[in-house]
């Protein structure tokens, strides 16, 4: 049994690529759901809109991965705009059925037939759409890690990644403790009471969704950029609903939050999984084959956030004398 | 504190002005504030709101009383935005608001709260209080991450709040989640924070409703408060002792209808009024419904 060798990999996952494209996914989430209260349920579409956007303009359409950042941008509000016009002035649990199916709506266009020339149906889109963003890698060519599992690409990757996250961290700190972020915070608490005091909560809502949304774009960006293929499989509820649990895992409506949640999310999701392979390896374990361990892992990470929610709820950063005033 | 157990001079004026006036259902007042007309509301076949003509006149305390399921509430959301009539046209200030958005009709100085306290609950005292005001640079997205455009308006607006939790006794709290006050004090926080807007017209939807008797006199000493500042109060409430304390002028709804209007002393000893709100208790069994309670008021009419 290799511990160096589960700890060395389960650290290099939790600040992986990976991390870092669920944890702007997470960060949306909680820009929606966190402090505005919006149901958002189908952030995996905006996470597919980013990685399909460059897919589609580096790839199928041969154009450069610095016009595909934009178009995925624009890309993103219109799919936030689509969503939001007709069920924002819904109540909240419309909003999360009608996203949930947005997402699975966007899903089976990408994988269409019908679409199959431009969006590449079920195989998705496979070339060197992140070559643009490679050839900028100031690391040398043999390059090597002294500790932590990185290729040279991916090293680039979450260099830019994590300084992206803490840029757009930043900007969700500015803007919460705005008075924009004392309007959303109170849509959260009760809208109709917002709307007393003359404020267009219609706006303010639409505005989080967008921002939110963005965030999950970026996400699907640094998707494509780094595993230079998208596939729709890839863009499943799942992901959502691995954004609902690092958002609730550090915290909602914490700035932090998201961060560190995505962080212990995949350590202790790799953590476990490697763990039980190399025990399998060794003979402690012979009741379980390698191949059980995927959902093995999910079962174990499943236990230990319900454990969480029983004895904190509130997540790790989140104040339990807050969670209690809930029932108003 | 601004107003105290004798009439200020506003209140003797407004009583003054509507002294003068007949005691007439729809009653056109010399200075109206709100002046609605032919407001129909249905749920299914039922009239919930059939009002043909009401004014409120300027500058007094006009209380709307009537039993439950009278329709209040309703003609409270209708005239506020909340809700859309099937018909009818109401005009503030001489301007129609039928088609209006709620929030507009806030911004427009006609300002409302809830019969169910909406405090903001985990928004502390004084950001529910810095909430209400209106035009803040800071609430605009493009500018709201740059701390250094909105601090100045910030800081008025804070203090603008403060000295309204001050008036209002609630300055302590003003760290406090709101969730964590008491009934009684999100009932103030609530009033203090439609303030904030500067309304013209503060339509209060049952101010007094779960709050205890101490604190119910401080809260009708605000609502006067409010009318000696110049503003205008419409309130809803159902028990008729409290409106006679404060009101200037009584507007009496049942089954959606004004039955009845008039200065508290005189609507009080109205045969229909009493009919349709006092009657039933005294000289009926306690055994008969609600139903033939409120149908003795159309019999009334």
């Amino acid at each position: 049994m290799d511990f160096g060798f589960v700890l060395e990999q389960s650290i290099t996952q939790m600040i992986g690529v990976t991390a870092i494209i669920y944890c702007l996914a997470a960060m949306g989430v909680n820009m929606q759901f966190g402090y505005t209260g919006l149901l958002n349920f189908g952030q995996v579409a905006f996470v597919a809109v980013g990685a399909y956007s460059v897919g589609v303009i580096v790839v199928t359409a041969g154009l450069s991965l610095w016009l595909a950042i934009p178009v995925s941008i624009i890309a993103s509000v219109i799919l936030a705009l689509i969503l939001g016009i007709p069920t924002l002035r819904l109540r909240a649990d419309y909003l999360a059925i009608v996203t949930i199916a947005a997402s699975e709506i966007v899903r089976q266009l990408v994988r269409s037939i019908a679409l199959r020339d431009v969006l590449g149906g079920a195989n998705g889109i496979n070339g060197k759409m992140g070559q643009a963003f490679h050839d900028l890698n100031p690391f040398p060519a043999d390059f090597k890690m002294p500790f932590l599992n990185y290729t040279r690409q991916d090293l680039w990757v979450v260099i830019v990644g994590w300084t992206l996250v803490g840029l757009i961290t930043l900007l969700v700190w500015l803007l919460v403790r705005s008075p924009w972020g004392r309007v959303i915070k109170g849509i959260r608490e009760d809208e109709n009471a917002v709307v007393s005091l003359g404020k267009n909560t219609y706006v303010y809502k639409m505005q989080a969704l967008i921002l939110g949304g963005l965030m999950g774009t970026l996400g699907g960006v640094i998707w494509a950029v780094a595993k230079q293929s998208v596939q729709p499989d890839n863009f499943v509820p799942d992901v959502t609903f691995f954004a609902y649990t690092i958002v609730l895992l550090g915290g909602a409506a914490r700035v932090f939050g998201p961060i560190v949640g995505s962080i212990i999310f995949w350590f202790l999701l790799v953590f476990v999984g490697e763990f039980l392979n190399q025990a399998i390896q060794a003979g402690w374990v012979n009741f379980l084959e390698p191949t059980d361990i995927g959902p093995i892992r999910f079962i174990l990470v499943g236990l230990g956030l319900m454990l969480l929610m029983i004895f904190r709820p509130q997540g790790i950063f989140g104040d339990k004398k807050e969670l209690a005033l809930d029932g108003r | 504190m601004a107003a105290s157990d004798h009439l200020g001079p506003r209140a003797l004026e407004a009583q003054a002005v509507l002294a003068q006036l007949p005691n007439t259902p729809g009653i056109p007042k010399p200075d109206p504030i709100l002046v609605a007309d032919s407001v129909v509301r249905r749920f299914g076949g039922l009239a919930a709101v059939e009002v043909d003509h009401v004014e409120v006149q300027r500058g007094s305390i006009t209380a709307l009383i009537g039993p439950n399921g009278a329709g209040k509430t309703t003609f409270f959301n209708l005239l506020t935005g909340f809700d859309t009539p099937d018909s009818g046209d109401w005009t503030f200030n001489g301007r129609k608001l039928a088609g209006v958005p709620p929030y507009k009709v806030a911004r427009l100085g006609m300002v409302r709260t809830f019969q169910l306290t909406k405090a903001l609950s985990r928004l502390s005292v004084l950001d529910n209080m810095r909430l209400g005001a209106t035009n803040q640079r800071g609430e605009r997205i493009w500018t709201s991450w740059l701390p250094f455009t909105w601090r100045s308006q910030e800081a008025a607006v804070t203090e603008r709040a403060r000295m309204l939790l001050e008036r209002f006794s609630m300055l302590p709290k003003e760290a406090d989640f709101a969730g964590s006050l008491s009934g009684g004090q999100r009932k103030l926080l609530e009033m203090a924070r439609a303030l904030m807007v500067d309304p013209e017209l503060i339509m209060l939807d049952e101010p007094m409703a779960g709050v205890n008797p101490a604190l119910t006199q401080s809260l009708l000493q605000h609502i006067k408060g409010m009318r000696e500042e110049g503003a205008t109060v419409l309130f809803v409430e159902h028990d008729m002792d409290m409106v006679h304390d404060i009101s200037d002028w009584v507007i009496v709804m049942a089954q959606g209808r004004i039955i009845a209007e008039g200065p508290p002393g005189a609507v009080m000893k109205d045969t229909a009024v009493i009919d349709a709100y006092l009657g039933a208790h005294h000289d009926r069994a306690l055994t008969e419904s609600g139903e033939s309670l409120t149908a003795g008021a159309g019999d009334g009419q």
